[in-house]
């Protein structure tokens, strides 16, 4: 079951609502360097939409993830259509994807600059190769689950290949893709602040730092709000996309 | 055999001493023999009912047939092509009701009768009506826009039936059809069958698991021997149903003559 958007569960709004209470008692006993008051978070937060440069850094970010998402995506789709062709590809891949995956943030941070001059390639070079091996496996996971009687009976009424793929395997491996999608935009948004330590003039990553340097707690909170918030927002955007693609599905009524 | 070899000539569909094995990956590669040098001929239009007990390779015949697995030896031909070999040959041509429905869960009822007919390049208008038609024709108005999960068993093997069909193929391939319905739907269903075999010169076979069902539809039946190999073969039109009953009975028993007996 999912709850539309502007109806928040009960326990949703508690727990939320516990946390900032609980901020807001805490910051009655520290210093509002350590624990701003919650108006204080919010007035910032608020200010960051009426002030079309903050916007704009807000937006340069957005623009970042969805680049560096979209590349990994394209070539994720094309490594996993090379592995799920032949099992000798996947075998020569998969290690090294393997490799890759476990290769961290960090150390791409490191690479890029060294390998690329430009902030926005140094960006994108840590955003693709961070989501990448993530993409490739989890949509060569939704093509390998697809239904062998399924292939075959479709199969049984010789297909083109161009007629295969859209009536079969293109609706068999989309909701894999949106939920790769789902889980490599949250990665994603974790990356993109790191990888706009490089140089980057602008962005939430760039932001963040500014109100380190000022020792502003209100202000990386609201920045980091404005982070976590658009990344819900983007997820929320593709459940709706799957809740309509996928409305033929059945509901169990009960769960255990 | 001599009545064997009198088909054979201009055979729709001909099996030539024909061995399947299957290798079980799960079992060290251990391969299992499913079909044992089965031979058998089906002249064009001609009905078969094939008869066999569970795990004999039925199944695997027809995905033989089908051109789905390589026969491990021996040769399969169909309207005179190998039907693994020159697998797009047969687009139009052969059409399978598989022993469980296999529907596309993202399609509705109508969707999923359209697909064999879209596979084939008819245009929208013409296959809604097409699959329109066999919808109806199968006792499933009112639910075209029904997404497979909303149908009963018996209603989505009605679908798969109509994706078949509305193919219009020379050959149709069916693996238990109608078990999954009621006595009348299914008495129904078999009229519709055989009125549209024989009107349209169709070749078929089909598989059952039923005596009764393998008589009054089939013209000849073939009781399968496991591993699948031919363990009678007989020709109803014109015969002693009851003699022919009995022979197979036995044929499908041959361990147990006294089961057979009190089957009987
Ligand atoms: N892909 C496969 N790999 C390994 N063994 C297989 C495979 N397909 C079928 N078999 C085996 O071949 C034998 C024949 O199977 P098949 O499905 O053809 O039987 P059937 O006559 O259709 O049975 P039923 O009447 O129960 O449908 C079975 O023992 C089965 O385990
Ligand atoms: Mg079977």
């Amino acid at each position: 079951m999912t709850t539309p958007w502007y109806k928040l569960r009960k326990e949703t709004v508690l727990a939320l609502g516990g946390l900032t209470l609980a901020w807001q008692f805490a910051s009655y006993f520290f210093p509002p360097y350590l624990f701003p008051p919650v108006p204080a978070i919010a007035q910032k937060f608020l200010a960051i939409f009426l002030d079309p440069e903050s916007l704009a850094n807000a937006g340069a970010t957005a623009a970042r993830i969805f680049a560096g998402l979209a590349v990994a995506f394209l070539l994720g789709v094309l490594l996993a259509f090379l592995m799920g062709r032949s099992e000798r590809n996947y075998r020569y891949a998969y290690p090294l994807l393997n490799f890759i995956q476990g290769i961290p943030a960090l150390s791409w941070v490191v690479i890029a600059i060294i390998w690329f001059k430009g902030t926005e390639p140094r960006i994108l070079f840590i955003m693709v190769a961070t989501t990448v091996a993530a993409f490739s496996f989890q949509i060569l996971d939704a093509y390998r689950s697809m239904s062998k009687d399924l292939f075959e009976m479709t199969l049984s009424f010789r297909p083109s290949k161009r007629d295969l793929f859209r009536t079969l395997i293109l609706p068999t491996i989309v909701p894999g893709m949106l939920t790769a999608w789902k889980v490599n935009l949250g990665n994603a948004a974790r990356v993109v602040v790191v990888a706009e330590l490089v140089g980057a003039t602008g962005g939430i990553g760039y932001q963040l730092l500014q109100q380190q340097q000022l020792f502003d707690m209100a202000g990386a909170l609201a920045w980091t709000l404005v982070l976590v918030v658009f990344v819900l927002i983007v997820q929320q955007v593709i459940t709706k996309l799957e809740d309509w693609l996928l409305a033929y599905r059945p509901r169990a009524e009960r769960s255990t | 055999m001599s009545e064997l070899n009198a088909v054979v000539a201009d055979a729709a569909i001909e099996f030539h001493s024909v061995v399947k094995r299957f290798l079980r990956h799960d079992r060290r590669d251990e391969s299992f023999l499913a079909v044992d040098r089965l031979s058998f001929a089906v002249a064009p239009g001609e009905m078969i009912a094939v008869l066999g007990r569970t795990g004999c390779g039925k199944s695997t015949m027809f995905n033989l047939l089908a051109g789905l697995i390589e026969p491990t030896e021996g040769t399969v031909r169909v309207l005179g092509h190998d039907p693994f070999r020159e697998f797009n040959w047969y687009r139009g041509k052969l059409a399978v009701v598989f022993q469980n429905d296999r529907l596309l869960p993202w399609r509705t009822a109508l969707g999923n009768v359209e697909l064999g007919i879209e596979l084939l390049g008819k245009e929208e208008e013409e296959r809604r009506a097409i699959a329109l038609g066999w919808l109806e024709r199968l006792g499933l108005k009112g639910h075209e826009h029904d997404y497979p999960h909303a149908l009963s068993g018996g209603m989505r093997q009605r679908v798969s039936i109509a994706r078949a069909f509305a193919v219009n193929p020379e050959i149709l391939l069916c693996d238990e059809p109608f078990s999954a319905l009621d006595e009348l739907t299914g008495q129904r269903l078999r009229e519709e069958y055989t009125q549209l075999v024989r009107e349209n010169g169709k070749t078929s076979i089909f598989v059952t698991h039923s005596i009764n069902e393998a008589l009054q539809l089939g013209e000849r039946i073939l009781v399968f021997h496991r591993p699948a190999r031919i363990a009678l073969e007989a020709r109803v039109a014109g015969g002693d149903r009851e003699a022919i009953r009995q022979r197979v009975l036995e044929a499908m028993n041959p361990n147990e003559p006294r089961l057979a007996e009190e089957a009987a």
